[in-house]
């Protein structure tokens, strides 16, 4: 019986990463800022896209590839605030992937966008892995979760070069401290950039879109 | 499920390109740190490689350690519950580095040829 024993050692992700690569080199070609927004189910992101497109409003055009495991509500919810956003529905799986990206893309005049978003599946662990072609992950933590996350989560909070902590207005009734969050934030990611933000209030918000704007003025390289 | 998908195209490539026609072993290598908790990835593997070469195949997961180097005293070590933290120097505050712990690699497969009778 002739055994056959084969050295492999391909990266897994592989499929993965070459889309990524390819979404990038679209994205770039385009010169359009893409982030990939990632956080729990219910900490805001798509509350925090809403803010967002109303600030943007009159100076950069946004548009958003929503990711949900079901059902177009974010999307809508996006397009009455004039945002083109088209829905992918991953009919169970918990992440997005650079495939899916791709598809979506096709549904999507990308020729006015300045500043993509993806909107990833609700869910702080696997999103992790799956490298979209996006140039910035951020990630939202509501100060509801409370302040043990980046300890549980520590990949997430690694990988995400902005986080922004929402819902600063509930403080006062969650034990929660939003001190603590930095910390263990900045021990897991020196260089993370945080910005305290409540979509309720406003709070903060400001912060946010002034880097967000810089930051799409840096990539055009205007700045 | 998308993993062991994407283990699965990987293993019936390399049987394509090598000639196996019944693989027994696959070695994959999986980080403690990645989004992967092996006893998932093998029922999954079960489900999407039933009617395929593989679907008999061993599924031998190596968990790799999350090793840190400390960028204090240099030191490398292997990570026990918290990821900011240096066994030696405590809380280290500019970030320690990971040096292992994300891994997700289809290391060997290990199967027989088409005249084998298999």
């Amino acid at each position: 019986m002739t055994e056959i024993k084969v050295p492999v050692i391909r990266n897994i992700l592989e499929v993965n990463e070459r889309l990524a690569r390819e979404n990038r080199k679209l994205f770039d070609e385009k010169k359009i800022l893409v982030l990939n927004l990632m956080s729990s189910p219910g900490a805001g992101k798509t509350s925090v896209l809403e803010r967002t497109a109303e600030a943007l409003r009159g100076r950069y055009t946004m548009a958003v590839i929503e990711g949900d495991i079901q059902s177009s509500y974010d999307a809508e919810r996006l397009q009455r605030k004039g945002v083109q956003a088209v829905q992918i529905n991953t009919d169970g799986a918990c992440h997005l992937d650079g495939n899916m990206i791709r598809t979506a893309m096709e549904n999507l005049d990308l020729d006015p966008v300045d500043v993509l978003v993806i909107e990833n599946v609700g869910n702080l662990v696997c999103p992790a892995e799956f490298n979209l072609g996006e140039h910035e992950k951020v990630m939202i933590l509501s100060v509801a979760e409370g302040d043990d996350k980046p300890l549980k989560y520590p990949l997430m909070f690694q990988i995400s070069s902005v986080l922004l902590v929402n819902k600063v207005d509930l403080l006062p009734y969650v034990d929660c401290d939003v001190n603590a969050i930095h910390e263990r934030a900045r021990h897991l990611n020196p260089t993370q950039k945080i910005f305290n933000i409540s979509c309720r209030t406003g709070e903060g918000l400001e912060a946010w879109t002034a880097w967000l704007e810089a930051r799409i003025r840096e990539h055009k390289g205007l700045s | 499920m998308a993993i062991a998908q994407s283990v699965l195209d990987i293993v019936l490539d390399e049987c394509r390109r090598h000639g196996i026609a019944t693989v027994d072993r696959i070695a994959v290598q999986v980080g403690a740190l990645a989004a992967v908790v092996p006893d998932a990835l093998t029922f999954c593997f079960q489900v999407v490689a039933q009617g395929t070469p593989a679907e008999k195949a061993v599924l031998d997961i190596e968990t790799v350690p999350v090793v840190l180097r400390c960028p204090l005293c240099g030191e490398l070590f292997e990570m026990e519950d918290r990821m900011d933290v240096c066994p030696q120097c405590g809380p280290v505050v500019s970030g320690l580095s990971l040096i292992s712990g994300r891994e997700m690699t289809v290391m060997s497969i290990e199967g027989r040829g088409k005249d084998d009778g298999a």
